[in-house]
């Protein structure tokens, strides 16, 4: 296809990725920092989890991609081509259905008037021309087949309060898998969901990554699922990452003391309790922050650096980056070595 | 009688009236509670839990209503209770902590004067008593007392959490109702929340019986987890044994649906289909069309039998020559 995508570039790439809002009245104008100076990158036929607390920001990272918002500052590149590029109609059509969004509620995104058959052939007449109007009923029968809803004939025909929540949730795949898309989108996918079709979910979606090679955001407050499924993590607090590498690596070596206290709050049958952390902080709205860290205020290593300087993510072990003075230093980084010294020498 | 249970629950059945006839939601749940016992009820959406909760408060409204059965608190029946002799005993001697504290709250009153509306409810008159055990209770649960003055909207999602139980603890309850309480809030918040209602449940001695739908959630907190299953409970027992040995499919399937957060990273099945229209439940075990292990005596109704650590309804423990109880 002519859209000009660059050869070898990775899948999707944020650089800079900023989101703000107005919030207040005419009178006190405020700034709200949604997301701040976010990067990271996803590959061909990879999971990346999205993680972080509520109001952290991941939503907007989300709609950003969905281009439900534009970026305040800040650039998505997708397949090496700068989204705020695509002007025509086709190349906006291209991307929307190359990278398709599911929401998290299956309850409120499927239209209730019409039939489940409605969303999905419209998907597929507005973004697979190559298949002729009689042939699509066939198509979405064989997208529902490998949804595992059986039959599909009688599920096209179902109105989603016919459904069960997992089953809806396998509808909002299927429109998305309509479009033969690169990479979904996916907004706390199965949060609504119980337990015993949660997994269900999950393996689905590891499928679809191992069997066509989609890629996902996966975004949640599940860790668990996260590490269940997830290539890379990505931790989220208060608009910026903090922390992001191998799923594996980051949970068992966490580096962030935000990740840590995360990780130690997951509840774990198969663990003992341990009542060493509580934590009654909460995230900060952010609204016209000063420079720092924005996990200052909760965090149990807190030096006098990061009152004034926001620390970027720095690459500690291969792939595996935080965003914390005191972590880097602990790993040797040269200057922010010094200013926590520094800072250190002052107390 | 030190150990006579503060809360007896027999063959409690709750229907909700429909067109399509009645739908048994909660069918002859016994459940007994000790003082200051901590129970766990868990079970997907659906399956009862919170109607059955609702059944036992007396809070249920039309088409609802408790079709059969008692529910003996300190001794007397709450079903055949009048509204005005409820009205005395809810609240004092037994609260309850709503799901969603953002709908709970009155969104327009401060803190401090939905305190003294409790207390003025219940016959307390003179303000420096209501100032003064208002101050005692956002205390207890970690809540600065400037807050008094303040509107819910002001506060976190988890401070709110903490504001609806400290409610709830106005009058020293025997028994405190939780209705997934912590489930619109982020891990963080819940893990402390869990932590404070222990502490709060140690030091003050109250009964706790909590709805969840996150078996995981409860695990290290309750002492006794009840697991329900389309409107009837299946398995009864001490939690850690329960977690240690499940004695039902369902429970065994539950527990291999949570992935692990530091074992070794297993694929997981979870349950197969979805949990049967209680407007037309299947005959016999109804979870036999989802169960792994089904075989011909499920067709019939499994009563409980003893599974050793726990009791469970699933008729494999008559395979064991387990006795059947109750």
């Amino acid at each position: 296809m002519s859209r000009h995508y660059t050869e070898g570039a990775p899948l999707l790439e944020t650089r800079g990725l900023t989101r703000h809002f107005k919030v207040g009245g005419a009178i006190a104008r405020k700034t709200l920092h949604a997301v701040d100076d976010v990067e990271f990158t996803i590959r061909d036929r990879e999971i990346v989890a999205l993680v972080g607390e509520s109001g952290s920001g991941k939503s907007t990272v989300a709609r950003l991609l969905a281009r439900v918002y534009r970026p305040t500052s800040g650039e998505i590149y997708y397949r090496g081509r700068a989204l705020s590029s695509f002007r025509t109609r086709r190349d906006l059509l291209g991307y929307r259905s190359d990278v398709p969004m599911v929401f998290q509620d299956p309850f409120a995104s499927l239209n209730p008037a019409y039939r489940v058959s409605h969303g999905i052939m419209r998907g597929l007449a507005l973004h697979r021309p190559d298949i002729p109007r009689h042939q699509r009923r066939a198509e979405a029968e064989r997208i529902l087949e490998r949804l595992g809803l059986d039959p599909a004939g009688e599920a096209l025909d179902r109105f989603p309060y016919e459904l069960s929540g997992g089953q809806r949730q396998r509808i909002g795949f299927a429109q998305a898998l309509a479009y033969r898309p690169r990479l979904i989108v996916a907004d706390e996918p199965v949060s609504m969901l119980d337990v015993s079709v949660r997994i269900g979910l999950l393996n689905l979606m590891a499928g679809l990554r191992d069997e066509q090679g989609v890629s996902i955001l996966y975004i949640t407050h599940d860790i668990a699922s996260a590490r269940y499924i997830a290539d890379r993590i990505m931790v989220m607090y208060a608009g910026h990452l903090v922390e992001s590498g191998p799923v594996e690596q980051v949970l068992q070596d966490p580096r962030h003391p935000y990740t840590q206290l995360l990780v130690a709050a997951v509840p774990d049958p198969r663990a003992e309790l341990t009542v060493d952390k509580v934590d009654h902080g909460e995230p900060p709205k952010v609204v016209d922050p000063t420079p720092g860290c924005r996990f200052r205020w909760r965090c149990p290593w807190v030096e006098d650096v990061c009152h004034r300087i926001t620390p970027e993510l720095v690459e500690l072990s291969p792939g595996h980056s935080a965003a914390c003075h005191v972590a880097a230093a602990r790993a040797g980084y040269g200057d922010v070595a010094v200013a926590v010294a520094d800072s250190g020498d002052r107390h | 009688m030190p150990d006579a249970p503060v809360l007896e629950v027999r063959g409690l059945t709750v229907e909700y009236l429909t067109d399509a006839g009645p739908v048994r939601a909660v069918e002859r749940f016994d459940l007994d509670i000790l003082p200051g016992e901590f129970v766990g009820v868990v079970g997907e959406s659906g399956c009862g839990k919170s109607t059955m909760l609702f059944g036992i408060a007396q809070l249920l409204s039309p088409p609802a209503r408790v079709s059969e059965g008692s529910v003996r608190f300190r001794g007397h029946d709450l079903v055949t209770m009048t509204d005005r002799q409820l009205a005395t005993t809810r609240w004092r001697d037994l609260s309850v902590v709503m799901q969603s504290a953002m709908n709970a709250l009155n969104p327009v009153a401060q803190l401090g004067d939905q305190f003294a509306d409790a207390m003025r409810a219940h016959g307390e008159r003179s303000r420096a008593t209501i100032r003064q055990r208002a101050e005692e209770v956002l205390a207890l649960v970690g809540i600065d007392l400037v807050h008094l003055k303040s509107y819910p909207h002001q506060l976190s999602g988890g401070m709110r959490q903490r504001a609806m139980i400290a409610m709830a603890l106005l009058f020293n309850p025997d028994l405190v109702i939780m209705d997934e309480p912590t489930s619109a809030l982020d891990v963080v918040a819940q893990r402390s929340l869990m932590l404070q209602v222990k502490q709060l449940q140690q030091q003050l001695g109250f009964a706790v019986l909590f709805v969840t739908h996150d078996m995981s959630l409860v695990s290290h907190f309750s002492d006794r987890l009840v697991v329900m299953y389309a409107a009837k409970a299946v398995e009864i027992g001490s939690t850690k044994e329960i977690f240690a040995n499940p004695g039902h499919p369902y429970t065994e399937g539950l527990l291999d649906a949570f992935p692990s957060i530091r074992g070794p990273r297993l694929p997981l099945t979870g349950i197969p289909g979805s949990p049967p229209n209680l407007l037309h439940p299947p005959v016999g075990c109804r979870f036999a069309p989802r169960c792994p292990k089904r075989f011909e005596m499920c067709d019939v109704e499994p009563p409980f039998y003893d599974a050793g650590t726990s009791r469970a309804a699933c008729h494999l423990h008559a395979l064991a020559d387990k006795k059947v109880v109750q």
